[in-house]
């Protein structure tokens, strides 16, 4: 469906002809400026992005040349006496995605396959509609609605039962507060199985029906062909749109910022509260009152930027990847 | 299922339970939607009334008061973001369904596509590094920069498959009538793609309504009434996340009120773009 709209030969016959009549000199340049227009436009844009990289560095440099890489790893995070390090923000980060994204991605394929593979449309349609709508969901909403009702909830419940048959292991270990680690991920986890489910279900449905009807064709139930035919051509795709949700995890801020407990420590339960980068960012900025903390702070932001930058990236490869080996154009 | 009288039965079973299970899933994500939902209604109906959508934000300890500030903030700096984007964005669209070939267009293209996963937090410290920092004073305006650079990569996107969606045989034929290149495409192809384009702009608005980390240190937030985009401006989301992370119980329920607002606003953006695209087919 996607056409050329610029088809090459018989846009240049027209053009050719226009000009053997004597295009009009006032023509031809309106014709000019309007490309010089687009151009200009698209050359904005890609400033945009050059400059948003570079205002990250510049702003963040203080910082970089004061602390070096150990900015990294260091977990000393003390405003009073200017020393900083982003380590307890980036494990806060890591594990509340890692949970985020172990939930969303189970969830969000499972609904995937469902909904493109066994769903008749009269339910397919609906729900879909519904989970579109979920992605579309504040995130302040979501993190109101985590504070409120999803935090009490884990605390009284689900954590307690957790910690009784699991306790034993460090994870699931020490008090409990209601906001921490744990809930963050949850709450995370909610917000991106819409992005995992669509995508995925989009990929699993450009999966050529032929490989169905050969499949079913050997003898194989509609299960077997959904989880060993369909779902392995569309691997790629898949783990792609899982990285994409995961990159909305690492970045996700103001729900995360509600429901992880603002505590900039590593400990090695999930029941504790912990920081991620950008909350910290989100909490702090405005009150940061040196130079060196506020370019900190940057530096927070440039991590937070570039991990993006990879994560996204490396996603859009996976899923050209399997697109392309499909013989489809993305 | 297909010869279902020699098929094994534990195959059979297997299959059921796998159907169930993703079934399952899916009404976990969609039901997700519905109880989020309710819990807004419920909980923000009793904050909804004419104060809370008229008056200022009340002292703290004072009970009473509305968000009307943030709303009119909130449109303020949705109307800026959408004026800087509109142009940008579809010009750049423009651009590459019509000239967009060969690696540099494909580079824009993974620019935008990388772009829309840039975390807003990381767009709202840019904003404040160019609009900000250099005048001394948070704004308004620099959160409206903050929100366009958000809604640009869709925006870029959906103008880019309108415009290739528009058959070629039309704009030949606007070549054929004697309209120089800029004329078939101002008066011929934009008109066939607006549908597309504006329901891209509806969801682009729609996301960025919703957005609050830029806003922290870009409007910034105020209890006052302010129209002026130069200064510091109130903004809806920002005060549902204030109030909920006070203290204080009337607070909360105001939070709640404010999420219901903004909920809404946000559906009937989703609903308005889903209905402008009504009667076309999705692309294949």
């Amino acid at each position: 469906m996607s056409t050329e709209l610029d088809s090459p030969r018989t846009l240049t016959a027209a053009r050719g002809r226009a000009a053997q009549r004597g295009l009009t000199t006032r023509q031809a340049v309106s014709d000019r400026a309007f490309r010089v227009a687009l151009l200009g436009a698209t050359l904005l844009f890609v400033a945009l992005i050059a400059g948003l990289f570079v205002e990250l560095v510049h702003g963040s440099w203080e910082s970089i040349v004061t602390f070096g890489a150990g900015f990294l790893w260091s977990s000393e995070w003390n405003p009073v006496t200017n020393h900083f390090g982003a380590l307890p923000f980036i494990y806060g980060t890591v594990v509340s995605s890692a949970i985020a994204i172990v939930i969303a991605g189970v969830v969000g394929i499972s609904a995937a396959v469902f909904l493109a593979e066994f769903a008749p449309a009269v339910v397919a349609r609906p729900v879909s509609f519904f989970i579109e709508l979920l992605a579309a969901v504040p995130s302040v909403v979501f993190g109101l609605w985590g504070l409120f009702v999803l935090a009490p909830i884990l605390s009284q419940t689900v954590e307690p039962f957790l910690q009784r048959y699991l306790g034993f292991l460090p994870l699931f270990s020490g008090p409990i507060y209601g906001v921490g680690l744990f809930t963050a991920g949850l709450l995370l986890a909610l917000m991106i199985v819409p992005t995992v489910a669509a995508i995925a279900r989009d990929l699993i449905q450009a999966v050529p029906n032929e490989l169905r009807e050969a499949s079913i064709a050997l003898g194989a139930t509609r299960w077997e062909t959904a989880t060993r035919v369909v779902l392995p051509s569309a691997r790629a795709g898949i783990v792609g749109a899982c990285v994409l949700a995961l990159g909305r995890a690492l970045g996700e801020t103001i729900a995360a910022t509600m429901v992880i407990g603002n505590r900039p420590a590593i400990s090695a339960s999930l029941f504790a509260p912990g920081y991620t980068l950008s909350s910290v960012i989100a909490n702090e900025f405005t009150e940061a009152t040196s130079s060196i903390y506020l370019s900190a702070l940057l530096e927070l932001g440039l991590i937070l930027f570039v991990v993006s930058v990879v994560v996204n990236g490396g996603a859009r490869v996976l899923m050209w990847s399997m697109l392309r080996s499909l013989g489809r154009r993305p | 299922m297909i010869a279902g009288s020699r098929l094994a039965a534990s195959r059979r079973v297997s299959g059921i339970a796998g159907v169930v299970l993703t079934g399952f899933c899916s009404a976990l994500a969609a039901g997700l939607l519905i109880v989020i939902l309710g819990y807004v209604v419920v909980q923000g109906w009793s904050a909804i009334n004419p104060a809370f959508v008229t008056q200022l934000p009340h002292p703290v300890g004072v009970s009473g008061g509305g968000v009307a500030n943030g709303i009119v903030g909130t449109l303020i700096i949705v109307a800026l973001a959408t004026l800087m984007a509109v142009p940008v964005g579809v010009l750049t669209g423009l651009y590459l369904a019509i000239y967009g070939r060969g690696l540099p267009a494909e580079c824009v293209r993974f620019l935008a596509e990388v772009l829309s996963g840039v975390p807003s937090i990381a767009i709202g410290l840019f904003a404040y590094t160019i609009l900000v920092q250099p005048f001394r004073h948070f704004s308004g305006l620099s959160a409206a920069f903050a929100f366009a650079v958000l809604m640009l990569p869709l925006m870029i996107r959906t103008s880019e498959e309108a415009i290739r969606g528009v058959p070629t045989a039309i704009r030949e034929g606007a070549l054929a009538l004697g309209l120089p290149d800029y004329g078939g495409v101002i008066h011929v192809v934009l008109p066939a793609a607006r549908p597309l384009i504006v329901t891209g702009l509806l969801l682009a608005i729609a996301r960025v309504t919703g957005e609050t980390a830029p806003l922290l240190f870009t409007a910034f937030g105020s209890q006052f009434w302010e129209v002026n985009p130069g200064n510091p401006m109130a903004a809806l989301a920002m005060q549902i996340f204030t109030y909920a992370i006070s203290p204080y119980d009337d607070w909360h329920r105001q939070a709640w009120g404010g999420a219901l607002l903004l909920i809404l606003a946000v559906l009937v953006l989703n609903i308005g773009a889903r209905w402008a695209l009504r009667g076309r087919t999705k692309r294949s």
